[in-house]
């Protein structure tokens, strides 16, 4: 029966999509000269992952990309190619080719082909240019090995099991590995018994291996006997030429004329399960010297050994020619090869991490709805059983505070369920910085602060995008090249900082550099010479904004990453259609620093309430300075209207909540009520409010999703007894006092 | 909820054409809206106010942990006697993804009606401007007046919604 595939395609594009953002971020923080080997493996695991799970849906174009990019992420995790800055680069690029085809099959995007082919051809050359040294290196380690222990040979004949499952196989190499160095594994060798050979180095003694073998091999099979050395092994049989430790001139003359007519050494190699082994091993660049005589054997032959061999004797004055060629011939040989051995490692280590799980998103909102709807429910049994007599049924009041208690717990992680800490939209910057000074031949360093700030899922998936932007922006703008920094007489590494934290239901994030920040004049010339309303009396802030302006450019040039004016007003577009708003600082030779405030959709904010008449409004506590019930004395009237107060020898403005939102009932006098004092911006007023009512964590709930926005209010929560209350603006509260001042002054 | 519509949509296909209507009240007058829009029938429950909003939006309520707004097309209309009874009724209408509830005299039953049992409204001057009536409809001596409740709602003059989005 066919199972449609296309039902589990969602489940693949998130897995894919979220092992391509972990080999980002394992790439981007890799370091180049002592990489970390869980990482490597991570890395392994991730490319495996995707192209296996690729490969099961049919989608071949990610499928081959990812296998060159696995094969050679094995090599590196094996030690058998150092780890460069350039398989870094091209396994970075290999992840975005990827990401296109990702797109693609999500049908959002246009599959590039053509990158793909390169991306594969880059990795592949990398698999290829590495092997050369890595065989030597290779070589070079087995050869300064201290003599530390006997050299053995085990074989054995695998049992039924093992035979079918031929990664048991590999975890007894790996097992092995933990005895000694494990030199040669040859499966199934071409005999037609079905004989296992492993040459293993080891300072244990001999029944020690017997006893790991067993549990694989069919009984009686297992054959341990100790090698003398190096050079009796190679007259002895063709394993041997493996053994670079022979590899002296001589030896290499002999190995030469052996390979060409002692018929054993081909026949063993022929096996083509033993060449992909081998293949993994990296020796494969080996052929380089082959074609001198051995024309035939050549990709049977390509043992590292040669290899080593032309280089240190240059036995054919055309092997570097011939390397070419030769190198060219086995890059057709090695993927396919390589193919077989890699992918046979991989879910032994993968158990781990796997600790979450996938949940629509609308399931989630649905409960948080419901438990909503569970806290409402507790509160009207709690105000039902209030005329109860607490002694008769002091039962059901244990039960209802316990049921209160819980309700509040399931309501708070049910919560906690939609918000995701910002360093998912964080960790990708890394490598937007690495990319793009590098592009620009900047030396720039990021610190991120407050990577732990949380906020909801949707946020963080519109948020990305314009503060990509406005990071790029810093790199191409803000931050001067090295020679001017330096001239400036500052480090030449400049610094973007990213810093992102919750201040009165908004989450900001700052986008800052230290670079030679905005330049005024040339944004006011500009800004005329695209006939923009611009004066000189215009403040700073007004200014900045000017380069929001569609198509507005200061760039002297357009380069690849930016200087095109487009972009700006996308992003402040974008942010305004969250609900947000992007400010400027700037001070010129000290720095830029764009700050992004975004509401909190469904954040948790902590709340003052507080009674007007009858109605019940929410104070975002962080703007509360402090609260107060007004003297007599200290209320101060400007033009015969009571509108000033003075708190510590200030003079603040006062606010009528009554009067702004135009609330019935009457409660004027203002030594009835209670002042709160609230702070926005650096300015301070005094909100007049009938009573303080307490302090609550609060659910945002949008009131624009149904309805509209409201002036003065930012958003309302549902309170305990399932009534809406609105929560105030205070900043706009703040800046309205301000306003009105203005036009009274 | 959406259940619901649905299923009166499997049934609506069954006998032509024919299109089920909620009639509701306001005063004497009898409206019939596209039930399809209905999400829910409700009490009247308390309001909280907003600001500086019209008289004829009460303000908003609490609908399952959605904020939902409310009017009241008595008072829009400047029909029927504005006064709240535990038997003051709230439709809720789903309308373009937007949820809003309308409160009115009473809701009087589902009826069904062929395109040909609407007819277009003569012009005459009302409250309800005239581009919201759909027809006049006649079941059994009554006469309904059919109004694009989606169209009514979610005009400008309704001030239900940002005028940039509007």
């Amino acid at each position: 029966m066919a199972i449609d595939m296309s039902q589990f395609y969602q489940v693949f594009f998130e897995e894919a999509a979220e092992h391509l953002a972990s080999i980002e971020n394992l790439l981007v923080s890799m370091d180049v000269d002592a990489p970390d080997a869980e990482d490597l493996n991570a890395l392994f695991r991730a490319a495996h992952s995707i192209k296996g799970s690729s490969g099961t849906f049919g989608f071949n174009d990610m499928t081959e990309v990812t296998h060159v990019m696995e094969t050679l992420l094995d090599m590196v995790r094996k030690h058998e190619k150092p780890l460069t800055s350039d398989i870094i680069d091209a396994c970075l690029e290999a992840g975005d080719v990827l990401r296109n085809l990702l797109a693609a099959h999500m049908g959002e995007d246009q599959a590039d082909a053509d990158a793909a082919t390169a991306v594969s051809q880059r990795l592949q050359a990398l698999c290829e240019a590495g092997s050369a040294d890595a065989g030597n290196a290779s070589a070079g380690a087995e050869e300064s090995v201290p003599a530390g222990g006997n050299r053995f040979r085990i074989r054995f004949r695998p049992d039924a099991a093992s035979r079918q499952r031929p990664e048991t196989l590999d975890n007894l190499v790996e097992e092995l590995g933990r005895l000694g160095q494990v030199q040669r594994f040859d499966r199934d060798s071409d005999d037609g018994e079905g004989l296992c050979c492993i040459v293993i180095e080891s300072t244990h003694a001999l029944t020690a291996f017997e006893g790991v073998v067993d549990f694989v091999a069919e009984s009686g099979s297992v054959v341990v006997e100790p090698l003398a050395d190096a050079d009796g092994e190679t007259e002895e049989e063709a394993y041997g030429f493996f053994e670079p430790a022979s590899a002296d001139s001589g030896a290499e003359e002999e190995a030469y004329g052996f390979f060409g007519d002692e018929p054993v050494a081909p026949a063993s190699a022929v096996d083509d399960e033993v060449v992909s082994d081998d293949g993994s091993y990296g020796l494969f660049a080996a052929p380089a010297v082959a074609p001198s005589g051995a024309d035939d054997e050549a990709p049977d032959g390509s043992y590292g050994l040669f290899a080593k061999a032309a280089a240190t004797t240059a036995v054919s004055a055309a092997a570097p020619a011939a390397a070419v060629e030769a190198s060219a011939k086995s890059e057709q040989v090695a993927p396919v090869k390589n193919a077989g051995a890699a992918p046979k490692k991989p879910a032994a280590a993968r158990a781990s991490g796997d600790s979450s799980i996938r949940v629509s998103v609308e399931k989630v909102d649905q409960m948080i709805n419901l438990v909503g709807e569970l806290v409402i429910t507790q509160a009207m049994l709690t105000q039902s059983a209030e005329g109860l007599d607490p002694v008769l049924y002091e039962r059901l009041m244990n039960g209802l505070v316990q049921l209160e208690r819980n309700t509040r717990d399931l309501q708070e992680s049910v919560m906690s369920i939609r918000m995701l800490p910002i360093s998912v939209v964080f960790s990708r910057f890394p490598r937007v910085v690495r990319d793009v000074s590098k592009k620009l031949g900047k030396q720039v360093e990021l610190k991120t602060i407050g990577e732990g700030t949380e906020l909801d899922k949707g946020l963080i998936e519109r948020i990305s995008d314009p503060l990509t932007h406005l990071i790029r922006n810093s790199l191409d703008h803000g931050i001067e090249s090295p020679e001017k920094r330096r001239a400036a007489g500052k480090s030449e590494i400049g610094t973007i900082t990213l810093k992102a934290y919750h201040q009165s239901g908004n989450i900001v994030i700052e986008v800052g550099d230290d670079g030679a920040g905005l330049n005024r004049d040339k944004i006011l010339s500009k800004a005329r010479e695209r006939g923009l309303d611009a004066s000189d009396t215009m403040s700073d802030a007004e200014v900045w904004q000017l380069i929001f302006e569609p198509g507005f450019s200061t760039a002297d040039q357009v380069t690849d990453v930016s200087g095109r004016g487009v972009g700006m007003d996308v992003v402040k577009r974008n942010i305004a259609s969250m609900g947000g708003r992007v400010d400027i600082d700037s001070m010129g030779g000290v720095g830029t620093r764009m700050t992004v405030r975004l509401p909190l959709t469904l954040a948790i904010l902590d709340g003052m309430s507080v009674g007007v008449g009858a109605e019940t409004y929410i104070i975002p506590l962080n703007y509360v300075v402090e609260s107060l019930q007004p003297g007599p004395n200290m209320m101060r009237s400007v033009s015969g209207v009571d509108s000033l107060i003075q708190v510590r020898g200030e003079y603040l403005p006062v606010i009528s909540l009554r009067e702004y939102f135009g609330v019935d009932g009457a409660c004027a006098d203002w030594r009835k009520g209670i002042m709160v004092i609230l702070e926005a911006d650096g300015t301070k007023i005094a909100l007049f409010v009938d009573q303080l009512i307490g302090q609550h964590q609060v659910v945002i709930k949008s009131l624009e999703a149904n309805y509209r926005r409201v002036g003065g209010i930012s958003g309302a929560t549902i309170m305990g007894d399932g009534r809406v209350a609105l929560i105030l603006d205070a900043a706009a509260l703040v800046g309205q006092s301000r306003k009105t001042l203005a036009v009274a002054a | 909820m959406q259940l619901g519509s649905e299923a009166v949509a499997i049934d609506d296909s069954h006998r032509e054409l024919e299109q089920e209507f909620l009639t509701f009240t306001l005063g004497p007058e009898e409206y019939a809206i596209d039930i399809l829009k209905v999400q829910e029938i409700r009490g009247y429950d308390t309001v909280t106010a907003i600001a500086n909003a019209p008289k004829f939006i009460k303000g908003v309520i609490n609908l399952r942990g959605t904020i939902v707004p409310i009017v009241d097309l008595r008072i829009k209309f400047g029909i029927g006697n504005v006064e709240y009874t535990p038997f003051t009724v709230v439709i809720i209408l789903n309308l373009a993804e937007r949820v809003v509830g309308v409160v009115v005299d009473s809701v009087s039953d589902v009826i069904g009606m062929t395109p040909e049992q609407i007819r277009p409204a003569p012009n005459f001057s009302s409250q309800v401007g005239a581009s919201f009536i759909r027809g006049l409809g006649t079941v059994d001596e009554r006469m309904l007046i059919v109004v694009d409740i989606e169209r009514l709602m979610l005009a400008p003059e309704m001030a239900l919604i940002d005028e940039a989005t509007a």
